[in-house]
C-alpha cells in the first residue's frame, strides 16, 4: 500500500500533471471568492479542458477546484458578511464581527490556516480509513440520520440568544420555511400559493444571503462608514502573524472541528451546509469564556473553517465507495469523474486504488496551495474594509443579487432575497437568533424525510438502536451545555443601555407576523394528507403557542419583558444616517427595474444613480466604477456561461 | 453639472453602449424559414461560427447532464463548421421547469435543443398541471435508451424470477424518490405482479435506495444498467443480491425484448407471464406499465428540436452522430461515461420517440387511478 501511496504522489508531481492541479486551484480560488457560484459553475468552465486529458491530470484539476472553494469563500464571509458558500455561513458570525473591529487580516489569516489544517486532516483520515469506511458509512441508517438532524437542531440552544423562547420560535420558523414545497413523504405541495417557484422549496443560497448578508448591507448602508470601525485600530500586517498564532494556540480545537467535519462529510445524506454550524455550536459549548462569541471571537472563525475544509475529505468516501455524493460539490466531482471514464464504486479501493491515492494527494496539495495563495492575498484584500461603504455598497448589492439569481435563474430569486432580507432585518433588529432560523431551514427537509423513513422502517424500535441512542445522548449533552451560556450578537448593546422606555409596538408587530405565518401554515397543512402534514403540524404545534406567549408577554410586561429588544431604539443617536427602509427601496428599485429593463441595464442605472446621489461621486469616478461593474458581470457571464435576469425590454 | 444631468448623461451613454454591444454579440444570421420544414434550403456549413445551446433540465453532475456533456465535444468536432455547444442546466420541478422554459424560448433554427429524460416524459404523459410543453411540437435528433434491473436480498430465499409466486407472501419495502418520478415503472410493476410492497418516498436518487438496500433497510430495489453493473454486480457475486428481471428494451419495431446487457435475465413481460401463466392478452394494466416503461427507459434520453425545424438541420446533426460513433475516443469512453446502449438516430429514433411520448387515454386513466388509490394523489 505504501509504495502505491508514494507512486501516486510522484506521478502528481511531474510537471505535466502539476500544472493541471494548479489550474484547478486557481479556478477554485477565483470562483470561491464570488458567493453563490460554487463548484457547479467551475465545472462548466473546466469541462472543455477535461477532454483529452489523462485521468490523473483531470482528477487533479477537479479536486483542485473542489478543494479550495471553501477556502476562498472565506473572503466574502469575513470581509463583507456575505456567506461565501453553503458551508461557510457560521464563519460570518465572528469573522465579520472581527472585520468590523479592524481585524480582518487576523480573521482571514486564522481562517486560511485552519482551512489548511482541516484540509490536511481530511486527506489523512481519507488515506487511512477509506479501506474500512464501507461498514461505517452503512452503519448510518435513516434512524441515525434523523437523530443527526436532531443533533444539529440541538445546536440552536447555544445560538438562541438571551431568550430561549425566541430562539426556539426562530428555529421553528426556519423549519417551517424550509418545509415549503413538495412534502418528502408524499410529494404533495405545501404552501406554494400558486407560485411555480416554490414547488422545489426555497433555495438555501437565497435564504442564507437574505438572512445574513441583506441586513448587514442595509445596516452599513445606513451608517455610511467603512466596514471597519473608524475607532478600531487596524491590525494590518500584524494580523497576519496573529491569526496564525491563534490557530496554533487553539490547535486542539482545530483538530476536534476537523474531525467533526470529516465525519459529517462522510455521512451521505447530511449535506455540507450544516457542518459549519455543528462546529460552531461545539466551540461555543466547549469554551469557558463565551462572552465574545458573535462579537468577534477568533475561535468562532477557526471552528467552522477547519470543519468545512475537512468535510471535503470525508465527503469523498461515500462518493468514491458508493458513487453517492456526500455534498453538492461532490455531485459535480462525480459527474466530472464519469466524463473522464472513471466510475465510482467498490473498485476504487481495490483495482483502482491508485486513482484514489491520486485524489487524496491532490486534495492535500490543493489545500496547501489554496491556503497559501489566500494567505498571500489576505493582507491587500482586507483593505476593502477601510473603504467608505457607499463606494462598496453597489458592488455588494450587485454581488448578492447575482449570487441569489444563480440559485434557480428565476427573477423570483431576487424578490425572495428581498422578502426574506426584510425578515432578516427585523430578526436582527429585534434580537431573534438568525443562526437558529438558518439551522432550522437547513435541516428541515432532512429531519422530515429521515423521520418519515425511519418510522416506516423501524417504527418505535428505532429508539433502541445503539447508534440512535448515542446520538440522542450527544444531543442531550449539547442541550445541557448550551444553557450555560449562549451567543447573542446583541449582548453588547444590551449591557450598554437600559431597555426601559422602549416602545414595543414594532416588536409586537413582527412577532404577530411570525405568528400569522405559522397560522397560515397550519391552515395549509390541514388540507394535506396525514404523512404530508404531520411534520409541519408538529413544529407549528410547539412554536405557535410560544409565539403567542411572546406577544402576550410584550403586552403585559411592557419593557420588562424578557424577550424585549430593539436595536433600533437602543442605537446611539445619529449613528444611522438613513431610515431603515431606504436601502430596501434602493434594492427593490433595482429588482423592479430588472423585471422590466433586464439586470445589466438596471445595474447600469443603479450604479450611476447610487454613486452620484448617495456616494456623491463626480462624473469620472462614477463612469469608471460603473464600467468596472458591467465588465465584470459580462466577463462572468461569458466565461461561466451564466445568465442574468431578463427584463421585458432586454 | 447638476447631479440630475450627470445621471441622465451617464445613463444614456452607458445604456446605448450596452445596446450596441448586445446587438453585435447576439447577431445570429437570420434564415428565411419556409413554412414547410422539407423545403427550407440550408447550407452545409450552416452551423459555422454559431453557438448551439443545449438545454438540460437537470442539475450539473447528474445523469442527464453527464449524457449531454459527454456528447457535446463530439458534436462540435463532427458537425460541419464546428459550432460551439453550451450546456445550460435549468433544474427544477423534476425537469418540468427547464422543459417549460425551452417551450417558451425556442426557435426552429436548430440553435437551441432540449435534452429530456424519462422524468420529463412522465409528468407530460400523466397531465401534470405544471407541464407547459408538448412533445407533439417536437421531433427527435437522437434517442438514447436505458435499462434497469430489479434485484432482491438473498435473505428472502428467492432464487430467480421463476419462483415469482413465492414473493407474493412476503411483505416488502421499496425506497422510492416519489410517486410521479421514474419510480412509477417499478411501482406499477410490483402492483401488476400482485406483490405486497410498501413504498417509502423521499429518497434522493436511486443511489440512496441502493444504500438502503446495502444497509438492509429494504429488501427489493432496482438500478439503471450502469449503476447495476458497477455497484450491484459485486453484491450478486458475493451472494447478497439476487437479480430478478430487467425492464427489457424496445426492438426496432417497438416490441419489448430481453436486454442485451443482461441476456440471462427475463424481461418484465416474461415475468408477468410467469405470474399469470401466460394468459393473453395481457390487458390494460400491462399496457399502462409498458407505456410508462417506454417513456422512462425505452426513450430515457431524447435530444429534441421543434417540429418546424428544417429537416436538413436535423440531418446535419444526425450525420454528425454517424461519424461520432466511429470516433475511437467515443468508442473508448462511451460505455463508462453514459452506458451500454446505442445512441440511435433516424427512423429508430423516431420509433422510440413515438412510443416514449404517447399513451392511450385508457392507460393514462388507469395510471392516474393507481396513483389516486395507492398514494392518495390527485393529478
Amino acid at each position: 500500500m505504501i509504495d502505491l501511496v508514494f507512486q501516486a504522489l510522484q506521478t502528481l508531481f511531474t510537471p505535466e500533471h502539476f500544472v493541471f492541479l494548479l489550474l484547478g486551484v486557481f479556478l477554485g480560488l477565483i470562483i470561491g471568492v464570488f458567493p453563490g457560484l460554487g463548484g457547479i459553475a467551475g465545472l462548466s468552465l473546466l469541462l472543455p479542458f477535461l477532454y483529452g486529458m489523462d485521468q490523473v491530470s483531470a482528477l487533479a484539476t477537479l479536486i483542485g477546484l473542489v478543494a479550495v472553494i471553501p477556502t476562498s469563500a472565506t473572503f466574502s464571509s469575513v470581509l463583507m458578511g456575505i456567506p461565501g458558500s453553503s458551508s461557510s455561513q457560521a464563519t460570518v458570525l465572528d469573522g465579520f464581527a472581527l472585520a468590523k473591529k479592524g481585524q480582518a487580516s487576523r480573521a482571514l489569516s486564522a481562517a486560511f490556516t485552519s482551512s489548511l489544517f482541516g484540509g490536511l486532516i481530511g486527506a489523512i483520515v481519507l488515506t487511512f480509513f477509506i479501506q474500512i469506511a464501507r461498514p461505517v458509512i452503512l452503519f448510518f441508517g435513516s434512524a441515525e440520520l434523523f437523530m443527526l438532524a436532531i443533533f444539529g437542531l440541538s445546536m440552536v440552544g447555544s445560538l438562541s440568544g438571551k431568550s430561549l423562547i425566541k430562539g426556539v420560535v426562530a428555529c421553528g420558523f426556519g423549519l417551517l420555511v424550509g418545509s415549503i414545497g413538495s412534502a418528502p413523504a408524499t410529494g404533495e405541495f405545501r404552501m406554494v400559493m400558486g407560485l411555480d417557484y416554490l414547488y422545489d422549496g426555497l433555495p438555501l443560497v437565497v435564504i442564507a444571503l437574505a438572512i445574513f448578508a441583506f441586513p448587514e448591507i442595509s445596516e452599513l448602508f445606513r451608517k455610511d462608514a467603512a466596514i471597519a470601525d473608524k475607532d478600531a485600530k487596524d491590525l494590518g500586517r500584524a494580523g497576519w502573524i496573529m491569526g496564525m498564532k491563534d490557530v496554533i494556540k487553539n490547535k486542539w480545537l482545530a483538530l476536534r472541528c476537523s474531525s467533526i467535519g470529516t465525519i459529517i462529510g462522510a455521512i451521505p445524506g447530511m449535506g455540507g451546509s450544516v457542518v459549519d454550524w455543528i462546529a460552531y455550536g461545539h466551540v461555543v459549548q466547549s469554551s469557558k469564556d463565551k462572552s465574545q462569541f458573535g462579537k468577534g471571537d477568533i475561535r468562532g472563525v477557526i471552528a467552522p473553517e477547519s470543519a468545512n475544509n475537512a468535510k471535503e475529505g470525508g465527503a469523498l468516501m461515500p462518493t468514491l465507495l458508493f458513487g453517492i455524493p456526500g455534498s453538492g460539490s461532490m455531485a459535480v466531482f462525480l459527474g466530472g469523474m464519469v466524463l473522464i471514464g472513471i466510475e465510482a464504486g467498490p473498485s476504487m479501493v481495490t483495482t483502482d486504488i491508485d486513482l484514489t491515492y491520486t485524489i487524496i494527494w491532490s486534495l492535500a496539495i490543493a489545500n496547501v496551495l489554496g491556503a497559501g495563495f489566500s494567505l498571500f492575498l489576505a493582507g491587500p484584500i482586507s483593505k476593502l474594509t477601510q473603504i467608505k461603504f457607499s463606494l462598496l455598497a453597489p458592488f455588494m448589492i450587485m454581488v448578492i443579487s447575482f449570487a441569489a439569481f444563480q440559485a434557480t435563474k428565476d427573477i423570483t430569486d431576487l424578490w425572495m432575497l428581498m422578502l426574506f432580507g426584510l425578515v432578516g432585518i427585523f430578526m436582527k433588529r429585534f434580537g431573534w437568533s438568525r443562526p437558529a432560523f438558518l439551522i432550522g431551514f437547513v435541516l428541515a427537509s432532512q429531519a422530515e424525510s429521515y423521520l418519515n423513513m425511519s418510522v416506516q422502517f423501524y417504527s418505535w424500535e428505532m429508539f433502541t438502536r445503539p447508534g440512535v441512542i448515542v446520538i440522542m445522548l450527544l444531543s442531550l449533552i449539547t442541550v445541557y451545555f448550551s444553557r450555560r451560556g449562549t451567543v447573542d450578537e446583541n449582548a453588547e448593546l444590551m449591557e450598554k443601555t437600559k431597555t426601559k422606555g422602549l416602545s414595543l409596538r414594532p416588536q409586537i408587530l413582527f412577532a404577530s407576523f411570525v405568528t400569522l405565518f405559522i397560522g397560515v401554515f397550519i391552515v395549509d397543512a390541514f388540507a394535506q394528507s396525514f404523512l404530508g402534514s404531520i411534520f409541519p403540524l408538529a413544529i407549528a404545534g410547539v412554536i405557535f403557542p410560544l409565539s403567542i406567549y411572546l406577544i402576550f408577554d410584550f403586552i403585559k410586561k411592557k419593557d420588562e419583558a424578557a424577550a424585549g429588544f430593539d436595536a433600533e431604539q437602543l442605537a446611539e443617536e445619529g449613528i444611522f444616517k438613513a431610515s431603515w427602509y431606504e436601502p430596501v427601496l434602493w434594492i427593490g428599485g433595482l429588482y423592479a427595474s430588472s423585471s422590466i429593463l433586464g439586470f445589466i441595464p438596471s445595474i447600469i442605472v443603479f450604479f450611476i444613480s447610487f454613486l452620484t446621489l448617495k456616494a456623491k461621486q463626480g462624473i469620472l469616478r462614477t463612469a469608471l466604477l460603473t464600467a468596472a461593474a458591467v465588465v465584470m458581470l459580462l466577463l462572468f457571464g461569458y466565461f461561466l456561461n451564466l445568465d442574468f435576469p431578463n427584463g421585458i425590454i432586454f | 453639472m447638476t447631479t440630475k444631468k450627470q445621471i441622465l448623461l451617464l445613463c444614456v451613454l452607458f445604456l446605448s453602449a450596452y445596446t450596441l454591444f448586445s446587438y453585435f454579440t447576439n447577431s445570429k444570421t437570420k434564415i428565411n424559414f419556409d413554412e414547410n420544414p422539407e423545403e427550407t434550403i440550408i447550407a452545409a456549413d450552416y452551423f459555422a461560427g454559431k453557438t448551439i445551446e443545449w438545454i438540460i433540465p437537470f442539475k450539473e453532475g447528474g445523469g442527464g447532464d453527464t449524457w449531454a456533456r459527454f456528447n457535446a465535444p463530439f458534436l462540435t468536432k463532427y458537425i460541419p463548421g464546428n459550432p460551439t455547444i453550451i450546456i445550460t442546466n435549468i433544474p427544477g420541478g423534476g425537469s418540468i421547469k427547464g422543459a417549460n422554459l425551452f417551450a417558451e424560448r425556442v426557435k426552429p433554427d436548430g440553435l437551441t435543443i432540449l435534452g429530456t429524460s424519462g422524468s420529463t416524459q412522465m409528468p407530460f404523459l400523466l397531465d401534470d398541471p405544471r407541464v407547459r410543453y408538448d412533445y407533439a411540437d417536437y421531433k427527435p435528433i437522437m434517442a438514447y435508451p436505458n435499462g434497469g434491473v430489479v434485484y432482491v436480498s438473498n435473505t428472502l430465499g428467492l432464487k430467480s424470477a421463476k419462483n415469482i409466486k413465492d414473493i407474493q407472501d412476503l411483505s416488502l419495502i421499496y425506497a422510492s424518490q416519489g410517486p410521479t418520478s421514474l419510480d412509477i415503472v417499478p411501482n406499477l410493476a410490483f402492483e401488476l405482479l400482485e406483490m405486497n410492497v410498501k413504498t417509502i418516498f423521499g429518497f434522493r436518487g436511486r443511489g440512496a435506495g441502493r444504500l438502503a438496500f446495502e444497509r438492509g433497510e429494504v429488501k427489493i430495489d432496482y438500478q439503471t444498467s450502469s449503476a447495476y453493473l458497477k455497484n450491484v454486480t459485486p453484491l450478486v457475486k458475493s451472494g447478497e443480491a439476487i437479480p430478478l428481471w430487467s425492464w427489457g428494451v424496445l426492438d426496432d419495431t417497438g416490441k419489448l425484448v430481453r436486454d442485451p446487457s443482461f441476456p440471462d435475465l427475463p424481461h418484465f413481460g416474461e415475468v408477468y407471464d410467469y405470474m399469470h401463466q401466460g394468459s393473453k392478452p395481457k390487458g390494460l394494466s400491462y399496457d399502462a406499465w409498458f407505456a410508462t416503461m417506454a417513456a422512462g427507459f425505452g426513450g430515457m434520453k431524447l435530444m429534441l428540436v421543434p417540429k418546424e425545424t428544417p429537416n436538413r438541420i436535423v440531418e446535419i446533426m444526425q450525420e454528425a452522430f454517424v461519424n461520432i460513433k466511429q470516433d475511437p475516443e467515443y468508442i473508448a469512453k462511451k460505455q463508462k461515461a453514459i452506458g451500454y446502449y446505442e445512441q440511435v438516430i433516424g427512423k429508430k429514433a423516431q420509433v422510440i420517440f413515438d412510443i416514449a411520448t404517447s399513451i392511450e387515454e385508457a392507460e393514462k386513466e388507469w395510471c392516474k387511478s393507481f396513483l389516486r388509490e395507492k398514494y392518495n394523489l390527485n393529478i
